[in-house]
């Protein structure tokens, strides 16, 4: 009996091996617009491969992937759509920011770009570069990785009020 | 029974975009369908306008080089020139020959690489998904050419006004040699699969033909206005940076349908290696800026002993490139077709006005059109076949 | 002067205000009544024969009078010859004919100085912005929008 049960077991706590199983396979939505989607098709192909991190499997439906990462400007025309894809995706998501549009609303500063897309919805990581190169995107995967081992595997109520402008949706101008 | 022809049907309206894998870029379309067949569509674009043209007159001419890098971004080399030569244009300054070369070689690597995207990302729709893979692996060693020549793999900002940023590096030559070699060798691939494929050709020949003058009609150029007949090509017509001393053709098609439009390209790719290798051979060691001092820096040496020099060098870094007052327009043949750019200026530091006119706009405009009456799935191959990039459409 | 101009001039005489050709390009400035016709003109007459537009756009001189510019570009793919054809219309009566009749290609293009420029184009089937989202107020383009002003962010189009 005692050699049945000898290597067999593993003990871990419940949040590790949730965390694990969720980390090591992100199904991305990519939300491409600008210039960074490009740099994302090229982490996505062969020489840079982000199948090695399991996030290969690219899905464009916000219902189906648990990662949104928003790659390009978002300006004002564009935020309301972005925020109802947000809404869209089931818990639980993360979104990554990539470049520096996302981020902070890159050179455009000006009447049409948002500054930055936490003005609308939540950011787990953000990435820098105009564009960023495909290791840097890896790198966000991968920081994202380890926030994900740290949660609970319930995460607290994201709530979407209290966002960076008081909420730029909430009708205040 | 009732004939299916008595039934009371109500069209249904379905909004595809802007956020869809196969509307490239942020585009919207809303469909009016019966089935599966779109009665009117509706284009929506404008998802990603970032007011280039305000930002061209808030900054200097030089600092909107880096801003035209993500109008086209695919192709970020030809934009620069393109805006280049328009002030160039206005100024009246001559390039040294070299920086002419460079500027040809640079154009038409970027139209390989528009090329290769617009054929691997949109067959992808049409669930050629091999394509990509090919064309993706060949794209990474062009990006680690155009990151040895200018230090960044997208926003290149390579070019100035009056030459280059940096000359090549003393490989680039024998680099773009083998990059020919291996695109040539990913290009024969693609083609195997697609060319004759009965799939393809069932799913794009025939598909939003169009007529050579609803295409003039409707201001369409490049490869989809060869694809429908017309032969008008800005580098043979009105020939800018010597382009009249190479030796190269123009692919025409036939009917102006989505095959064609998808053979124009690989065509022009052939065409485009062309003149890379005659590029090359012409290629001969010489400065590669002007040496204009309204547009060039003097040299340091001349800066250090002399006065002028020196107030030049400050006049240029301080306040820039000061064209005289006037209008000009500029077109180039980027790789949609032609694009141009109208600047106004005041004779101040800061354009007046730039108006960028891309060759996407009158492509997506005309869209609904080419439509109306397909289905669905043919709407995604025509998409793809007039290759928007949103960056260009909506500046 | 070149030949596309004696063209224009001969045939309309007092419409065409002023011309020339600095930097190579051909330029007239038109009186705004005889726009239409000119037009037409340019693109039907056998030694012309204009029948690609390139552009439409507007130019805001803030301290000219009157104070915008509305510029065509077009081209002729046949005889391989450009022009530039302007017209000026002040800020009180912004508006100019459309041209949606004699190319295609205008309809968004108008659309385009409409929604950046605020110039209004008569006879136009569907004057709305084309850019911008629905309920931006202003016209960024003109000189006298800052450039970092900001508007609130819009509900979503269902259907235009």
């Amino acid at each position: 009996m005692a050699s049945v049960t000898q290597n067999n077991f593993l003990t871990t706590k419940l949040n590790e091996l949730v965390a694990w199983g969720r980390k090591y396979s992100l199904w991305p939505m990519p939300y491409g617009t600008a210039c960074c989607a490009i740099e994302f098709m090229g982490a996505v192909d062969a020489v840079f491969d982000i199948s090695r991190f399991g996030a290969e499997l690219v899905r464009f439906s916000p219902r189906q992937s648990d990662l949104l990462l928003v790659l390009g400007t978002i300006n004002y025309k564009q935020a309301p759509v972005l925020k109802r894809i947000y809404e869209q995706m089931c818990e639980p998501k993360w979104v990554v920011a990539v470049g520096a549009c996302a981020t902070c609303g890159g050179f455009y500063d000006n009447y049409s770009v948002l500054q930055g897309i936490d003005e609308v919805i939540p950011v787990d990581v953000y990435v820098p570069g105009c564009p960023p190169r495909p290791e840097s995107i890896l790198l966000a995967i991968v920081k994202l990785q380890e926030k994900i081992s740290a949660e609970a595997i319930r995460p607290a109520k994201q709530s979407l009020t209290g966002l960076k402008s008081g909420g730029a949706l909430r009708g205040s101008p | 029974m009732q004939a299916t022809s008595d039934l009371k049907t109500k069209p249904m309206y379905l909004n595809i975009g802007p956020n869809h894998p196969a509307m490239h870029g942020t585009l919207r379309v809303l469909a009016e369908i019966d089935g599966e067949t779109i009665v009117r569509g509706v284009a929506e674009m404008g998802y990603l306008h970032r007011g280039f043209e305000k930002h061209c007159e808030v900054g200097t001419y030089t600092q909107v080089i880096p801003y035209t890098d993500r109008l086209n971004y695919i192709s970020p080399l030809m934009n620069n020139v393109g805006y280049c030569m328009a002030v160039e244009k206005l100024i009246g300054c001559e390039l040294p020959e070299r920086a002419q070369i460079i500027r040809v070689i640079i154009c038409e690597l970027s139209r390989v690489t528009d090329h290769l995207v617009c054929i691997g990302t949109n067959v992808v729709d049409l669930g050629a998904l091999t394509n990509f893979w090919y064309y993706f692996n060949v794209r990474e060693k062009i990006y680690d050419f155009i990151e040895k020549i200018c230090g960044a793999r997208l926003t290149t900002n390579y070019v100035r006004i009056g030459g280059l940023m940096r000359d090549f590096h003393p490989e680039a030559a024998a680099e773009l040699k083998n990059i020919i070699k291996e695109v040539g060798k990913a290009t024969k691939q693609v083609r195997g699969l697609l060319e004759k494929n009965k799939i393809f050709i069932d799913r794009t020949a025939g598909v939003a033909a169009i007529s050579a003058e609803e295409a003039i009609n409707s201001g369409f150029t490049g490869p989809c206005l060869r694809a429908a007949g017309v032969d008008y090509d800005v580098r043979k017509d009105q020939p800018y940076l010597g382009y009249e001393t190479y030796d190269f053709d123009i692919p025409i098609g036939e009917s102006g349908d989505t095959y064609d439009r998808f053979l124009v390209r690989f065509e022009e790719m052939n065409q485009s290696f062309r003149l890379i290798e005659q590029a090359l051979e012409r290629l001969k060691p010489g400065p590669i800026m002007t040496n204009d001092r309204r547009v060039a820096l003097p040299p340091k040496s001349e800066v250090y002993t002399n006065i002028e020099a020196l107030m030049n060098h400050f006049k240029l870094i301080y306040e820039g490139v000061k064209p005289p007052p006037g209008e000009v327009y500029s077109a180039t043949e980027a790789a949609n077709g032609e694009l141009g750019f109208y600047i106004v200026s005041d004779g101040g530091t800061h354009p007046y006005r730039v108006k960028c006119r891309p060759p996407c706009f009158p492509l997506y405009a005309a869209y609904p059109k080419m439509v109306q009456g397909r289905m669905i799935a043919d709407a995604v191959a025509v998409l793809g076949s007039i290759n928007i990039i949103a960056g260009e459409l909506d500046r | 002067m070149g030949k596309i101009i004696d063209c224009f001039k001969n045939q309309f005489g007092e419409g065409v205000l002023s011309a020339h050709e600095n930097f190579g390009d051909e330029t007239l400035v038109v009186q705004k009544e005889i726009l239409l016709e000119l037009l037409q003109f340019a693109k039907e007459n056998e030694n012309l024969k204009f029948d690609l537009l390139m552009d439409i756009c507007g130019v805001d001189y803030l301290e000219q009078s009157p104070r915008f510019e509305v510029v065509y570009h077009l081209y002729s793919v046949s005889k391989k010859h450009r022009i530039r054809i302007k017209t000026k219309v002040s800020a009180e009566d912004c508006k100019v004919p459309s041209c949606v009749s004699l190319w295609k290609a205008a309809d968004w293009f108008e659309r385009e100085a409409y929604d950046m420029m605020g110039i209004h184009f008569e006879g136009h089937p569907n004057l709305k912005r084309v850019l911008l989202f629905e309920g931006f107020e202003g016209h960024p383009l003109r000189k006298d929008y800052p450039i970092n002003k900001r508007q609130k962010i819009p509900e979503p189009l269902e259907r235009p």
